[in-house]
């Protein structure tokens, strides 16, 4: 919403200031000021002129010369490109040496032979409309006594002004005009605010008989005034409310479109003119629009209607108007109409809305419908200043108004506690200074009864609502209107007494340690979109049982992954298309799994990767020992499987205590050719939740023994077929508490080893916590774990 | 005799003096300066000679050129000791600049850095951190938020909506967050006052992406929930902040606004210590039907929320100029973190 200062005045003429501290005041009453320009400001240099003599130019034919008197009396020449002016027009002229807002300074010049002294105007070349065809011609626009030569501020009687443009918030409706925001800036600044009174002359025409209104939905429509001018003329409205509405953003169309536009501005009331010679027996009827009906629109637009539409019909029942949205051409103001049925009315917000949106045709009128207009007095109020207006401009206002009433919402009164209302701001304000900020925006304020003292804080008060303030329907609203007067700036700020000792869930500490540690080890952090394209999850070798979103933006954003797999892909292919240094990725986010039988939501879980480009599985498995032995996780076992997506050879499992919890190795080739990524890319997915939701992180004291150690090392021929897991395990089972560590230090395919098999050789390193093993303990360890590797896996003992 | 010794030394000494290995002054050791080595050896002869006088003489010699040959051992050896470390040392020598720039360390993202600074000050101030999910009921989104079904601030919350339909539910009631308030309700509904919590998480909008919006990103917010909380605790909560994560340079105001769940309702920005204002974020007092929706009784208790954009704090601070770079996982971007 723009305001004018000038035009605010108009309602509290004390308004004065520093535009700083002014513009601060409409931000801290909840009206954001966006912008401040100051307007009004003519260009310096540029004065009233009279056009004494035209004639044409000896030398050139598109232009010609003029004579003006710029105030001392004289003609001076000048060369001009237009041909609209008449001698005795008064016109904005730019003296010798006047800078234009375009940057240009004008100078004495000769143009073909004659002497140029000035510049006669446009009104575009000084920021007065965009007509730049012609010199704007002011004979009618100059206020009585202006002088030639006179600045032309002066002689158009311009001021100096301040727009402001502001951001209103949806449950201010009353701030969506000039009037209200000079009532709430005029409450801040603890100055007088008043409607001026809109006196005009009136017809002895009576308006009964003339037009009926019939509310046959009183749901629809809370209230329809409607009044009648005659013997309009539609002309050009006067440049003072052209100059008005263009500052605040309407462009000027014809004198009864510009006065409707004003009305609303000036008080927030939309309305709506119709031919009422077009209108049979000036008949009007509100209802519900039926299935299939439609009408054209003002904007030439056939509209299909539905039965949540409101409309106005004529006394055929034939829809002359989309209620409170827009007109219909059957009744439209024309060149030649003379009648005019003024329509103010209040229309259900939800149902404007529903209509707004189906037919996406939003305006300025619809908007403040939408959020909720005014039904009182601002309805009286503005219907009479659509008349003053009308009068102004040569019509005649019949005597009298039709008025009727539908249903509008309650306004009951709110019982407010001050205690309450205090202890929600965080002040100690008197019963008296909360009535006071709430009847100084218009609020009515009864006592109900009184506390210690007429003045005191344990006191309850009525609250009458006025009706352009109707969402205003509980204690807590009213202590947000005592905030906002009080001043938010002026609470004294506190911190919560109660307040408890801050901390991550240990969830969370293991999620940042995670983070931590796979940075440490190399691995960038990547955030992918969470949505997928169709097929992605096809491409990665992943059922397509995902949840979809039923409006995406664009389709290749309409899946939600179930997998981090896809999103990483595509994230190694950007980087590889760039020639990018081989991408270390890892990522801890959501996915969303089908939901199980009878869930609200599908089954959410945040899942951890890894993505390690030009890897092999082994370096998988080595991020993922990382984790093992970060979050201590008990019992990881590698069961080799091929998960969906993954290398069909060269993947596994990841078991952790017994339950599935991810996979590792490497991702298809087949994949990776669908998503066009060169060489290997390892890979580790795990069900972070469900792992930092189950046992982890046991790290009991084991006492470090000083007992010498005894190394042996072993190597085994093991089938191709047999894990090097199952091997080491047979190796811990025999090897028992003594068994202190054990390492896979070699692994050797080739020469003097059986095809089919590989050579695993382990060091095995023994120790008591209470004695010196002997050679001869030593040596039976050794037998058992061969023993059982043997008896177990096959595997034979190279020597 | 004593002839026969100074020369046993003195051919020791040569000797000594041309060795030019460590083990071959081991070598010497053994047979010149040992027990048994050659000078001992000399001592046999003592018995040979006549006087008592002469046996003293003799024995003192050998002892002599025994001590003297040890002590020229000695500096043989640490002259060559010192000689072959700095050979070792000189064969070592590295160009250390080789080494510099290889990358070795990962990056956590931008946005996860700010999001865990962000967390870390609200911890130091008493909160604790609550997440809940991405997808999100109808109900936690909007209903429960004061935002019932025909609410026009639904309108403004552009939300993408999922083919989920609950069990007995209607289709278009299953969505991605639009913002993290949703846990505001969870956590009222899953624990008892006083809560002091921040809620980060990623959120969505049917937005087309431009240099300053994503569909998708992240938000921080916050709730108290206690008895006789007030608006002054709400100012000097965001207030607190402010002067811990932005400096004590920076102060904050809050100016009215509006938001179905909170009421009153504000908008709150910072000033710099240059004295420009930033727009923040939103927040006020927790709406009685939120409290009420999340089983939660107003007159008994009251509180606050306020929200604010991540990856807006991630962006300024190191000065991104387009938001949608910091979704293009690229390493070049990724690295300068």
């Amino acid at each position: 919403m723009k305001v004018l200062l000038s035009w605010l005045r108009e309602f509290a003429p004390d308004i004065d200031g520093d535009l700083a501290v002014l513009s601060d005041q409409l931000t801290m009453l909840g009206l954001a000021v966006e912008e401040v320009t100051v307007t009004g400001e003519l260009v310096p240099g540029v004065v009233l002129a009279k056009v004494l003599d035209l004639r044409p130019h000896p030398n050139a034919d598109k232009i010609q010369l003029v004579d003006v008197d710029a105030g001392d009396g004289n003609a001076l020449q000048v060369c001009c490109g237009a041909f609209n002016m008449s001698i005795g027009d008064l016109i904005p002229f730019a003296t010798v040496g006047t800078v234009m807002p375009n940057g240009m300074e004008i100078a004495q010049r000769t143009m073909r032979g004659q002497l140029s002294n000035g510049m006669c105007c446009s009104g575009a070349e000084i920021d007065m409309g965009d007509d730049q065809d012609g010199i704007l011609i002011l004979n009618d626009q100059v206020v009585d006594g202006a002088e030639l030569g006179a600045s032309l501020a002066e002689a158009l009687g311009i001021e100096r002004d301040v727009l402001w443009d502001l951001e209103v918030n949806a449950n201010r409706p009353d701030a969506m005009s000039v009037a209200g925001v000079a009532r709430d800036l005029a409450a801040a600044l603890g100055i007088s605010f008043d409607f001026p009174a809109y006196d005009l002359v009136r017809s002895t025409e009576r308006i009964d008989g003339l037009v009926k209104v019939d509310i046959i939905d009183p749901e629809l429509c809370g209230r329809f005034v409607a009044g009648v001018l005659r013997d309009l003329t539609v002309g050009s409205s006067p440049v003072w409310m052209q100059r008005r509405l263009t500052a605040l953003g309407m462009r000027p169309i014809n004198s009864v479109v510009d006065i409707s536009n004003y009305v609303m501005l000036e008080l927030g009331q939309p309305n709506h003119t119709f031919d009422l010679d077009r209108l049979p027996g000036g008949h009007l009827q509100v209802r519900r629009a039926r299935e299939g009906e439609t009408l054209l629109t003002l904007d030439g637009v056939e509209r299909g209607l539905v039965s949540t539409d409101g409309v106005i019909t004529n006394t055929n029942d034939e829809i002359v108007s989309l209620a409170g949205v827009m007109g219909g051409t059957t009744t439209e103001i024309s060149d030649t109409t003379t009648n005019v049925l003024v329509e103010m009315a209040w229309w259900d917000p939800p149902s404007i809305s529903r209509t707004v949106k189906r037919l996406n045709l939003p305006s300025e009128a619809s908007t403040r419908f939408r959020r909720g207009a005014d039904w009182g007095d601002n309805i009286d109020r503005a219907m009479q200043r659509f008349m003053q207006l009308a009068v102004q401009a040569g019509a005649t206002a019949v005597d009298g108004y039709v008025d009727e009433a539908g249903v509008t919402p309650s306004t009951a009164p709110v019982r407010i506690r001050a205690a309450k209302i205090n202890s929600i701001i965080g002040t100690d304000l008197p019963s008296d200074v909360i009535a006071g900020h709430l009847t100084s925006i218009g609020f009515g304020v009864g006592a109900v009864s009184s506390g210690a003292t007429p003045a005191g804080n344990n006191s309850e008060l009525d609250v009458t609502i006025p009706t352009w303030r109707w969402d205003t329907t509980s204690e807590t609203d009213i202590a947000e209107e005592v905030a906002r007067l009080y001043g938010y700036e002026n609470i004294v700020r506190t911190v919560p007494a109660g307040s408890l000792t801050g901390s991550l869930t240990p969830y969370q500490q293991d999620r940042r340690h995670v983070r931590q540690v796979l940075v440490g080890a190399g691995c960038d952090e990547t955030l992918p979109m969470p949505f997928l394209a169709p097929g992605d999850l096809r491409a990665a070798g992943l059922a397509e049982d995902g949840v979809s979103l039923t409006n995406p933006l664009v389709a290749e954003e309409s899946v939600l992954r179930t997998s981090l797999l896809p999103g990483q892909l595509k994230a190694v292919a950007y980087n590889q298309s760039y020639g990018n240094r081989p991408p270390r990725f890892f990522e801890i986010d959501h996915v969303f799994l089908p939901a199980p039988e009878g869930s609200l939501l599908p089954d959410e879980r945040e899942y951890l990767a890894v993505a390690l480009a030009g890897e092999e599985a082994p370096t998988a498995v080595a991020i993922l020992d990382l984790l093992e032995r970060t979050l201590a996780l008990p019992n990881v076992q590698l069961r080799p499987a091929s998960p969906a997506g993954m290398h069909p050879t060269r993947s596994a499992e990841v078991v952790i205590a017994g339950r599935v919890r991810g996979h590792v190795g490497e991702v298809d080739p087949d994949v990776l050719q669908n998503y066009e990524i060169s060489g290997r890319v390892a890979w580790l997915e795990l069900d972070l939740g469900a792992v930092l939701n189950g046992p982890h992180g046991n790290r009991k004291y084991r006492p470090v023994s000083k007992q010498p150690t005894s190394n042996i090392d072993l190597a085994f021929e093991v089938s191709d077929g047999v894990a090097a897991s199952a091997v080491e395990s047979q190796l811990r089972r025999a090897g028992g508490q003594l068994l202190v560590s054990l390492e896979l230090f070699d692994v050797y395919r080739g020469v003097g080893v059986a095809d089919g098999t590989r050579s695993l050789t382990y060091r095995l390193r023994f120790q008591a916590q209470d004695r010196t093993l002997t050679d001869g303990e030593v040596a039976k360890l050794r037998n058992e774990c061969i023993a059982a590797v043997a008896k177990k896996t096959k595997a034979t003992l190279r020597t | 005799m004593l002839t026969e010794i100074t020369a046993a030394r003195d051919a020791a000494l040569v000797e000594i003096e041309v060795a030019d290995a460590l083990d071959h002054i081991a070598a010497l050791t053994t047979r010149l300066a040992g027990k048994k080595g050659e000078l001992s050896l000399l001592k046999r002869q003592l018995g040979s000679l006549d006087t008592v006088e002469a046996k003293k003489a003799a024995g003192q010699a050998i002892n002599e050129a025994i001590a003297a040959v040890g002590e020229a051992l000695d500096q043989r050896r640490r002259l060559l000791t010192m000689e072959m470390l700095a050979a070792r040392v000189e064969a070592e020598r590295l160009d250390l600049t080789e080494f510099v720039g290889k990358p070795s360390r990962g990056h956590a993202h931008l946005v996860t850095q700010a999001w865990e600074r962000l967390e870390d000050v609200f911890i130091g101030l008493g909160f604790r951190v609550a997440e809940g999910p991405e997808v999100e009921t109808d109900w936690h989104n909007f209903e429960a938020l004061n935002m019932g079904e025909g609410h026009p601030a639904r309108g403004e919350f552009d939300t993408l909506f999922v083919d989920h339909v609950p069990p007995g539910g209607k289709p278009g009631t299953t969505l991605l967050r639009t913002h993290t308030s949703p846990v505001q309700i969870r956590t009222m509904l899953n624990s008892e006052p006083p809560i002091y919590i921040v809620a980060p998480g990623r959120v969505f909008r049917r937005d087309t992406p431009d240099a300053t919006h994503m569909p998708v990103f992240h938000q921080i917010e916050g709730l108290v929930v206690d008895r006789g909380i007030t608006m002054a605790d709400l100012a000097g909560t965001i207030e607190a902040f402010t002067k811990a994560f932005f400096g004590s340079g920076f102060t904050s105001r809050l100016r009215p606004s509006y938001f179905p769940f909170t009421e009153p309702s504000a908008e709150f920005d910072i000033q710099r210590p240059n004295g420009d204002w930033i727009e923040l974020g939103g927040c006020g007092m927790v709406h009685p039907n939120v409290l009420r929706a999340g089983g939660i009784d107003p007159e008994e208790w009251s509180g606050f929320a306020f929200g604010f954009g991540i990856d807006r704090m991630a962006k300024e601070r190191h000065g991104v100029e387009d938001i949608r770079e910091m979704y293009t996982n690229d390493i070049r971007f990724l690295e300068q973190f």
